[in-house]
């Protein structure tokens, strides 16, 4: 076949090339150039070499004991919230209604949540929380437990993922329900007619069947949650003392309270790898546990 | 292992008050045998699947009872009702090995392990899956899901009954001959009552020693083949059933003859004076029907078209508004466009508001 070559094709392509080019490769490319440098100031940079990355992942240095122990605090956390989401969304999902106006007031109130704006959400938590004026922390206190977010580690990471829980199990629930939505009704005849139990239901058709949103809201609460910053910012501000300071609050204090452009670009750019290569670890191991296993003998 | 009898079992999908007229299932008595291999056969939209969902217990009857072996279960779920059903489309479950799949129904059942792996490589064997039998069920053909979907709904033993509802629709041609006499030498084989739900007369008269014919929410009739072929008790079913259809031609009937536009047809039976008020009309095969030389005594047609089926030549004519099919017997030339019809009285059947009237001898 003879190739036909039109050379004006590359002005349709080009504004992409462009939109590109500014919005992510340039910007990039500005934090990779910061990461190799030192500035004192006065726009004078310094060549440092791979300088900032030894001290990133070395944990004597003070850089690097900081970027490593908010990233064990942020790994934790990250740990801590798919385990209470995923089920629990799961949970939501399989107890909706599947037909009916309550579906949609059921939707509605699933995505309220999801709507607040996340420093909005910071802020009710952080007045709800509190013992002296919120009704979470007053109650809490007077039932005899003595609660309060800014003085105690527990109670502030407490509040932390119950906040993050209250704000996100929707955005699961409401994934896990359209992958249920979309079974057809043959799968719950046939599953009848085999005399299956709910929990045979479950486990042969319904947890298969989610798989494919399952992976989605996996990566998407991982990396929402690897992500977090507003949200405990405006609650703990990440205390009391560093309890709280997760990778992207420790970056904000190097860049705009330190101004370390270099640190924080070198900072930077191992976080926004560390979240690529979980993802695809993710990503990988998912859509892989549906294919072909070795073969059992006498697995009839 | 059951009979099943059907005591005015109806169903309507718009409440129990609506006309009877718009029932899905017009109320219906019927019996099934233990043992039998039944097709339900009908267009779609006459209630088939309906009437088998009923019996299967995934939709609950508006009205009337099923019984198994006389045991009322018309209030019983699904699960604690002793059938199988096999859908149009396969469903497998994903996670797990075709092995698994076919024990899925006997484990769920409390089945013991032993009698499992028996009866698994029983069916496994008679279906061809047992090369697959450890193998993902997913990543395999929309044929051999099918089959495990039939391999699901055959393994157990002890089923009243096995509901097929058109499970071929997804096969290929080539391989829904070879399947269709799979589940025939099956029904053999395990001593299953089967009923096939299909809109393909084919697959129902090849597959059922008796076919059920449905047509807008009623059974029209039941019976063998040859029955449905040489008596049909409806026109319908002489029209749905033969390719082509029954001719059924307006015409007015008493004693031993029918009239077509003044012209005589002689019947074997005696139909005496037929009720004023009703649509009388003649129903007769194409096969039963030659054309002939243009004749002073033979019904003269205008011939629109010959087609050849091959084996046999069928003759597309007119008589006035009305069309017909007749054979053209072998030697035959046709030549002008106008013959005679030639009618065997035999199978020369007299219908009053479409309903076979049985004549006296």
């Amino acid at each position: 076949m003879d190739k036909t070559i039109n050379q004006k094709a590359w002005f349709l392509v080009l504004p992409v090339f462009l939109v590109v080019a500014f919005s992510a490769v340039l910007p990039l490319m500005t934090v990779v150039n910061y990461s190799m440098q030192d500035t004192f100031g006065n726009n004078q940079f310094f060549w440092n070499g791979v300088g900032w990355f030894k001290e990133l992942l070395d944990p004597s240095t003070d850089l690097g004991g900081r970027f490593l122990a908010s990233l064990g605090r942020n790994l934790f956390f990250s740990a801590v919230i798919l385990a209470i989401e995923v089920p629990l969304g799961i949970v939501v999902a399989l107890s909706m209604p599947r037909e009916g106006w309550s579906v949609a007031a059921c939707l509605v109130i699933l995505a309220l949540p999801l709507l607040i704006p996340w420093n909005v959400v910071g802020t009710i938590w952080q007045i709800f929380g509190r013992p002296d004026i919120g009704l979470l922390g007053y109650v809490l206190n007077h039932l005899g437990f003595n609660y309060n977010y800014v003085s105690n580690d527990v109670d502030a990471w407490v509040t932390v993922i119950v906040m993050d829980v209250w704000h996100w199990t929707s955005l699961v629930a409401l994934l896990c329900y359209a992958g249920l939505k979309s079974i057809p009704d043959a799968y719950y005849q046939a599953a009848q007619i085999d005399g299956a139990s709910r929990w045979a239901v479950f486990k042969a058709i319904q947890l298969p069947k989610m798989n494919r949103v399952l992976l989605i809201a996996v990566l998407l609460r991982f990396m929402d949650s690897f992500m977090i910053y507003t949200e405990p910012f405006v609650v703990t501000g990440g205390g009391p003392g560093n309890s709280t300071t997760f990778v992207s609050i420790e970056l904000v204090k190097i860049a705009l309270g330190q101004f370390d452009l270099g640190k924080a670009a070198a900072l930077s750019l191992v976080y926004n790898l560390i979240i690529l290569i979980v993802c695809w670890v993710f990503y990988t191991v998912m859509t892989n546990a549906g294919s072909e296993r070795p073969v059992k003998e006498g697995a009839a | 292992m059951a009979r099943i009898d059907l005591v005015d079992l109806a169903q309507s999908y718009n409440g129990n008050d609506a006309p009877l007229e718009s029932f899905a299932l017009k109320p219906v008595t019927m019996t099934w045998r233990q043992g039998g291999a039944y097709a339900l056969l009908g267009p779609s939209g006459c209630g088939k699947t309906t009437l088998l969902n009923l019996i299967s217990g995934i939709v609950t009857p508006s009205r009337g009872k099923i019984l198994f072996d006389g045991r009322d279960i018309t209030p019983l779920s699904t699960q604690k009702r002793n059938i199988a059903q096999v859908f149009q489309f396969p469903v497998i479950y994903d996670t797990m090995t075709v092995g698994e799949n076919l024990a899925f129904p006997l484990k769920n059942r409390g089945v013991a392990k032993a009698e499992v792996d028996a009866r698994v490589r029983q069916i496994a064997d008679l279906l061809d899956l047992t090369p697959y039998l450890n193998r993902k069920a997913t990543r395999l053909t929309a044929d051999a899901k099918q089959k495990i979907s039939l391999g699901r709904g055959l393994v157990r033993s002890d089923v009243a009954a096995v509901l097929f509802d058109e499970p071929l629709t997804v096969i290929d041609p080539e391989l829904k001959w070879q399947l269709r006499s799979k589940l025939k030498a099956l029904h053999r084989e395990l001593d299953l009552t089967m009923i096939y739900v299909t809109h393909d007369q084919t697959e129902a008269l090849t597959f059922a020693d008796t076919v059920v014919v449905m047509h807008d929410g009623r059974v029209v009739q039941s019976g063998t083949p040859a029955e449905l072929f040489d008596k049909p008790a409806h026109t319908f079913v002489g029209y749905f059933i033969g390719s082509p259809g029954m001719n059924i031609v307006p015409a007015e009937v008493s004693g031993h003859e029918a009239r077509i536009d003044g012209h005589v047809i002689g019947l074997h039976r005696n139909y005496g004076v037929l009720p004023a008020g009703k649509k009388i009309e003649i129903g007769v095969r194409p096969e039963f029907v030659d054309v002939g030389a243009p004749a002073s005594g033979l019904l003269s047609a205008t011939i629109e078209r010959i087609d050849d089926l091959g084996r046999i030549q069928f003759a597309r004519v007119r008589v006035g508004n009305t069309k017909l099919a007749a054979r053209v017997p072998p030697g035959f030339s046709v030549s002008g466009d106008t013959a005679g019809l030639i009618f065997n009285p035999a199978y020369v059947h007299v219908y009053a508001d479409s309903h076979l009237v049985e004549g006296v001898a």
